[in-house]
């Protein structure tokens, strides 16, 4: 578009070229976020944000600082310094009802080997634990039995007043990367290529201690496992590096489906080590998932598939949402998705069904289905096109936002209030609605005017 | 920015820096005849005809006690300025009219001298051979060596145009005020200073000389003293004397009512510069006077001298210079505000009396007044808002000088009636409080004896002689003197010296008979100083308690109706024998209880009472010229458009008839001679009065309209890039020659709606790559173009933040933006505009945005546009509702809807932010294609 400006190529690489990025013009319709407001605070890359409440939500990143913002104002309510070096991992702790401190609570773990506990209305710091062995880089909250989890070499188990109940042996050098409860007081814990299961044994009357105890190692992923969550009562997913999806059922710990090479661009349907070998692996690597009752959408690479759980198979894909690794996805009430990129964009895309659906019969064998699913350099359009009429469904894009100049970590999306997005860049940006921010502010005004005896003033 | 740019267009604001436009010569049967002095190059809304100075200036002047008065400096200091004006003779007539001698000495009854903290008198002198009128400001510095221990200094903001100095009273008097009271406070430091190393040495001369007697003593025991010993001890009880004196002036200076001080803005320094002293230690010898407050007590270590018993007065000896009888702080920032002063009152009448008129309506627009104002005004403006408390209307006062005051409805009306009022009436000053005073005028005007205003005035006067509001009438040849001058010290009372009376040079213009006489004049070179001292004025104390009560402002009272009118003619004809002149305005001021501090005394020059008048028309109009044309009938309206009123309506019949008001003038020039009203304020009110744009500012709006045309001139996509910043997308200018990108952004920032007070919205130069934060923080951005890779970047985040901005390449001239298919801007930015003056474009520009912004404000502000009738009701239906406003109500097509919409939008923000300007409103922006245009 600038190109009489900069006087040459777009960028450099050509990646307009090498890959069909789908873009969308300056003209975007759907796209609600006409109001953007920066929100400085950070000193370096911001990577969680966690939200507190519906109208307030806390940022966190390599500065160690924690900030609490007004979502609606884009106020910074507090800044909360206790950390001296990254944060690494960042969970609010939902008060119980029984008790009477309904202070909303936050964990925050840091690599400076130290957990805190802080109170996000008030910003004290309300308890701070810093006999950790390595540094944390996973909390979780059983909410049932009113403990937390934090996983580091180890795997600890403390109480609300953060007094250590009990902890696992020496687990790896790696670490714990992703934890997740499932039922039968059981958690899951990815290490390396690894998953563990661990049981919460609660003290009974016969033994007033707590214990943790492993009671499976599930060794099915060939690379490290980096995405885990639990996308309903029956079943829990991983990813790994290597594009292997396995969704396990969530009682028994079976694999109920895997779709290990199905964004494998190799035409030949081959095993899944030698994929490995042709592959940058990072171009398939499964960033994150998100869930709703049917599908799941995972970011692999540069790319976002839609896999249904009923059909246990990938309805609809892009698979080059984004000029790079998409780092976040999440799934929006109406049919949208939004992802967040590597490349410093948001996207918005929509979900929608294609027309010729019936008509098209599915291709037969599963695996035949995504083989050709990368798309190489040499990528053309006839198969562009096949593998669009394969999918039964389509991701539209609907809209980008762009305003962060670094990799996007992470958003967060609030129903009323908009997007919040942070990225390496040290920015929030809070996106709006621009029409209803609008209105918010023409009701605010005539509040305004009747506190102030304005309104009715006329004679 | 409210401004008729029609009518200001023919304003004098440029007569400095451009050259005169020069118009296309009118078809033979539409011209007029030129005016007479256009060859001069005078026009006709000024009257420089006569004076031999270019432009108005500021002198200081001093009543030196050796040589008499003399002109100290002028301000501009240059002598192209007041040219062959004849400063000395000026100088000798501004001092001479200083009728408040402060007095200082031994008043009976108190054996020490008395200090007296005198009030600055303020007078308008006019002299019409010299074409020279003035506004006066006299003002009294203590000298320990002069004599008195006073030195009468007065500054004199002189101009050539009469009207300019009357309208502009209250605010002259304001700035100089603050000028005079940098300089007192000054001087009392310095004086104090002076008095205390002066009773050092005294202490020292005490002890020297009691050691002397003590040894002289013990030299002779012989029961009886030497001439000697005796001549010592007399001068060492003249000592004493003279220390108790001087103790008493230290106590007289150091107690100076702080609370004067509080007003000035401009001395503020001092109370840091007591705090300074106050908390280092006193170094006074004396230690009855270490009760008495610290605040001139620190001087560093002085040496005292041996003072000889006789201190002579020699008048070879060297006065201190201003700078020195005022600390040279006080005296840089004394000059500081006097140049200021005239920055602020340059130019044409019309243009200050529109700009005040401007700025009193734009006060009143606190809503919306923020978006395209200059925001340096505006802050003044704030300043004021939160200075002046509301006034209570007084009934029924006209609406006049005091437009700030006004509630809009009435400034409206009174650009209609401000001439009627204004002229036909003397500028009178309406004391509320002064309800004493009242009663004493109306027995004053019952009865007129001198001698009973005499005790009045003195009775007022005790306590403290200062003289506070006054209003002075410099005579006429008709008026004589009602009373005799009065002999009282502070010669404050109403006398008319009789040789104002002198030679009748009459020249009556009695060109009917209803019409008003001539006020004649005596020929100026007949006056000798003593005369001077035959003003008539009047002068009241400053009672306390007026100054801080608002009630006590002065308010330019434009009188009167006609039948008024009528009734004081009638007035005055009745009582044309001794007292006549006085009761004329008497009569009139009893009918509207409206009390003139002082007032003039008319006496017709002959028996026969040929002539009445309300003098004070002629006071406040055309006193140079002394002609009232306006004859037949004098009816008002017809009269007033005499008046070289600044030009609101260029009727022909107004300009034809100041035309011949002129000539007549002219005519009457050599013998006419001064005569003036006078009108004093006591010095410690502030007025309201707002600032008129500096200069510079006034450069700078100038230039920006200039460039501006010249951009919309030379690109044809000027619309577009318009709307954008209109509109609130940000618009990048780049280019590679810093200078011209400057030169455009500024030119261009005239467009940009600012989001508050505090700051305009434009980054003038950058070269470093944009960041979202930018289009954020800046809706016009001056861009550096690199040639070299490291631009690469910059250009890059241009490109990829096209989406919020406009790009204006200045090198490719090429512009890259939304389409724009409004109205709006091309008659905002017409390409053909016949406007060819940059400041003219500038006012056209604000003219059509204060229209844009009360649109916005209706839009805003329309409750029903915004909130859903009923609960019901869709966003959709609220949102079509306010499209069809948009359209159908304010007449928006396409794309000036967004415009309205996004200046609503910055007036709800600013509307319900609680600390204005703290934060910066949200990045708005659209998704719409944009488009490439290029040359």
């Amino acid at each position: 578009m600038l190109r009489w400006l900069i006087g040459g190529g777009r960028e450099p690489q050509g990646l307009a070229e090498k890959s069909p990025l789908q873009t969308i013009g300056e003209e975007q319709t759907q796209n609600p976020y006409t109001e953007l407001l920066v929100l400085k605070a950070h000193h370096d890359i911001v990577r969680f944000l966690v939200q507190l409440d519906e109208y307030r939500f806390a940022s966190a990143g390599d500065d160690g600082i924690v900030v609490v913002w007004n979502a609606q104002t884009g106020e910074k309510l507090l800044e909360l310094n206790g950390h001296t070096q990254k944060i690494t991992a960042f969970i609010t702790f939902p008060s119980l009802e029984a008790c009477e401190e309904k202070n909303q609570l936050m964990l925050t773990a840091s690599s400076d080997r130290t957990v805190i506990l802080w109170d996000c209305d008030t910003g004290r710091q309300v308890r701070k634990v810093s006999c950790f062995q390595s540094t944390v880089k996973c909390l979780i909250v059983l909410q049932r039995r009113d403990v937390w989890l934090s996983g580091g070499n180890d795997l600890c188990v403390w109480n609300r007043k953060l007094d250590l109940l009990c902890k696992t042996s020496h687990l790896s050098d790696t670490g714990i990367s992703a934890l997740i409860e499932i039922p039968k007081n059981c958690v899951v814990a990815a290490v390396g290529k690894e998953l563990i299961i661990f049981q919460l044994v609660a003290p009974t009357e016969e033994s007033l201690e707590w214990d943790i105890l492993e009671i499976k190692r599930l060794l099915d992923h060939q690379d490290n496992i980096l995405s885990l969550v639990n996308v309903n009562d029956l079943s829990f997913i991983t990813g790994s590096h290597v594009g292997e999806m396995i969704i396990w059922d969530i009682l028994d710990w079976t694999m109920q489906a895997c779709e290990c090479n199905f964004w494998d661009p190799s035409p030949q349907l081959d095993t899944q080590q030698e994929i490995k070998l042709c592959q940058k692996p990072n171009d398939i690597s499964i960033h994150h998932f998100t869930w709703d009752e049917e599908n799941v959408f995972a970011a692999v690479g540069r790319g976002l598939y839609v896999y249904n759980l009923q059909m246990k198979r990938v309805i609809a894909c892009q698979k080059t949402a984004h000029d790079s690794s998409v780092l976040h996805v999440a799934k929006l009430p109406n049919r949208q998705l939004i992802s967040c990129s590597e490349d410093g964009s948001v996207r918005i895309w929509e979900l929608r069904e294609k027309q010729q659906l019936a008509v098209e019969p599915v291709p037969t064998g599963f695996f035949n289905m995504w083989g050709f699913g990368r798309v190489n350099k040499q990528a053309s359009q006839p198969i562009k096109k096949q593998q669009e009429n394969a999918t039964p469904c389509s991701l539209e894009l609907i809209g980008d936002l762009i305003g962060h100049s670094s990799s996007v970590e992470m958003f967060l999306y609030f129903e009323d209030h908009g997007l919040v997005t942070c990225s390496a860049d040290h920015l929030i940006i809070l996106w709006k609605n621009g029409e209803r921010e609008s209105g918010l502010r023409s009701l605010k005004l005539f509040q305004k005017l009747e506190e102030n005896g304005d309104l009715y003033l006329a004679v | 920015m409210i401004s008729a740019p029609d009518v200001v267009a023919f304003t004098k604001e440029e007569e400095y820096e451009e050259e005169p436009y020069n118009e296309p010569a009118l078809p033979e049967e539409y011209s007029v005849p030129l005016f007479p002095f256009a060859s001069q190059g005078a026009n006709p809304w000024s009257k420089l005809s006569g004076a031999k100075f270019s432009r108005d200036f500021i002198l200081i002047s001093e009543f030196s006690e050796q040589v008499g008065p003399q002109p100290l400096l002028t301000i501009p200091n240059d002598t192209k300025v007041f040219g062959t004006f004849d400063l000395n003779y000026f100088s000798l007539r501004i001092m001479s009219v200083d009728y408040q001698a402060s007095f200082v000495g031994h008043p009976p009854g108190s054996a020490y001298p008395k200090l007296n903290f005198v009030e600055d008198s303020k007078v308008v002198l006019g002299d019409s051979k010299e074409g020279a009128f003035a506004y006066v400001h006299h003002l009294t510095l203590y000298d320990l060596e002069a004599r008195g221990f006073v030195r009468p200094f007065c500054m004199a903001y002189i101009s050539a145009d009469q009207h300019k100095i009357m309208q502009q009273f209250q605010e002259l008097s304001a700035e100089f005020s603050k000028a005079s009271e940098c300089l007192k406070t000054g001087n009392r430091k310095a004086f104090a200073g002076e008095l205390e190393k002066k009773l050092k040495d005294l202490d020292y001369t005490r002890t020297v000389l009691h050691t002397e007697t003590e040894i002289q003593k013990k030299a002779n025991d012989k029961g009886f003293y030497s001439s000697q010993a005796i001549e010592k001890a007399n001068e060492l009880a003249s000592v004493e004397k003279s220390i108790i004196e001087h103790q008493d002036l230290l106590k007289q200076i150091r107690s100076y009512p702080h609370r004067k001080l509080k007003g000035s803005a401009l001395c503020s320094g001092e109370m840091e510069h007591t705090q300074d002293q106050a908390s280092q230690p006193a170094t006074t010898s004396n230690t009855d006077e270490s009760a008495a407050t610290d605040l001139y007590t620190c001087r560093p270590a002085y040496t005292p001298k041996l003072i000889k018993a006789k201190s002579t007065k020699c008048f070879d000896k060297k006065l201190k210079t201003l700078e020195e009888l005022c600390d040279t702080e006080y005296f840089t920032q004394t000059l500081a505000q006097l140049s200021h002063i005239e920055h602020m009152f340059r130019g044409d009448l019309c243009y200050l009396l529109t700009s005040q008129i401007d700025r009193a309506l734009l006060k009143q627009q606190h809503i919306t007044n923020f978006l395209f104002e200059d925001f340096v005004e505006v802050d003044d403006r704030v300043v004021e808002k939160q200075e002046s408390t509301p006034p209570k209307p007084s009934p029924g006062r006209p609406p006049s000088r005091s437009l700030e005051e006004c509630p809009i409805p009435q400034v409206l009306i009174s650009v209609g009636s401000y001439k009627s009022s204004v002229e036909s009436v003397p500028i009178k000053m309406e004391q509320e409080l002064g309800d004493e005073y009242r009663e004493a005028e109306v027995t004053e005007m019952s009865s007129f004896d001198p001698q009973e205003s005499l005790d009045y005035l003195d009775m007022d006067m005790k306590g403290s002689i200062s003289s506070g509001e006054s209003i002075e009438v410099l005579g006429t040849e008709k008026s004589t003197s009602v009373l005799a001058k009065s002999d009282s010290q502070a010669s404050l009372t109403v006398p008319l010296s009789p040789q104002v009376v002198r030679s009748k040079v009459v020249s009556h213009r009695t060109i009917s008979e209803d019409s008003i006489e001539v006020l004649s004049t005596c020929p100026s070179e007949a006056l000798i100083p003593d005369d001077f001292k035959a003003s008539y004025p009047s002068a009241i104390n400053e009672e306390e308690s007026y100054a801080d009560d608002s009630e006590g402002a002065i308010h330019f009272q434009a009188s009167v109706s006609p039948p008024e009118l009528g009734e004081a003619e009638e007035g005055s004809l009745e009582n044309t024998s001794s007292q006549a002149d006085s009761s004329c305005c008497i009569g009139k001021e009893s009918e509207s209880l409206r009390v003139p501090l002082s007032t003039p005394a008319h006496t017709p020059s002959d028996q026969d009472g040929v002539v009445s008048i309300p003098p004070q028309r002629y006071r406040q109009k055309d006193q140079g010229f002394h002609v009232d044309f306006a004859v037949e009938n004098a009816n008002p309206s017809q009269d007033n458009s005499s008046e070289g009123f600044p030009a609101y309506e260029l009727d022909p019949e107004r300009l034809l008839a100041s035309r011949d008001v002129s000539k007549s003038s002219l005519d009457n020039s050599d013998t006419t001679s001064n005569l003036s009203s006078i009108a004093s304020t006591s010095s410690d009110r502030t007025p309201s009065s707002a600032y008129p744009p500096g200069p510079s500012s006034e450069r700078h709006k100038k230039r920006a309209g200039q460039n501006a045309l010249k951009f919309i001139r030379q690109y044809p996509f000027a619309h577009p890039a318009i709307y954008s910043l209109l509109s609130g997308r940000t618009l990048v200018v780049l280019g590679e020659d810093e200078a011209i990108v400057r030169k455009l952004v500024t030119a261009l920032s005239i467009f940009v709606p600012n989001h508050s007070h505090h700051a305009k919205p434009v980054k003038h130069w950058i070269s470093s790559p944009l960041h979202i934060t930018d289009f954020q923080k800046w809706k016009l951005i001056g861009l550096q173009r690199v040639a070299s890779p490291a631009s690469a970047g910059t250009l890059h985040a241009l490109s990829r933040y096209s989406r919020y901005t406009s790009v204006l390449d200045l090198d490719n001239r090429a512009l890259r933006c939304p389409l724009y298919r409004g109205t709006l801007v091309p008659r905002l930015a017409d390409h053909r505009t016949q406007i060819k003056r940059g400041s003219t474009y500038y006012l056209h520009v604000q003219s059509m945005l204060t229209q844009l912004c009360s649109k916005a404000f209706l839009y805003t502000f329309c409750h029903h546009l915004h909130l859903p009738a009923h609960d019901k009701e869709t966003e959709e239906l609220v949102a079509s509702r306010q499209a069809s406003f948009l359209k159908l109500n304010l007449g928006l097509v396409n794309e000036d809807a967004k415009v309205v919409q996004y200046l609503a939008e910055l007036l709800k923000l600013h509307y319900t932010q609680e600390a204005p300007g703290t934060s910066h409103p949200t990045l708005r922006f659209d998704y719409v294609p944009s488009f490439l245009y290029k040359i």
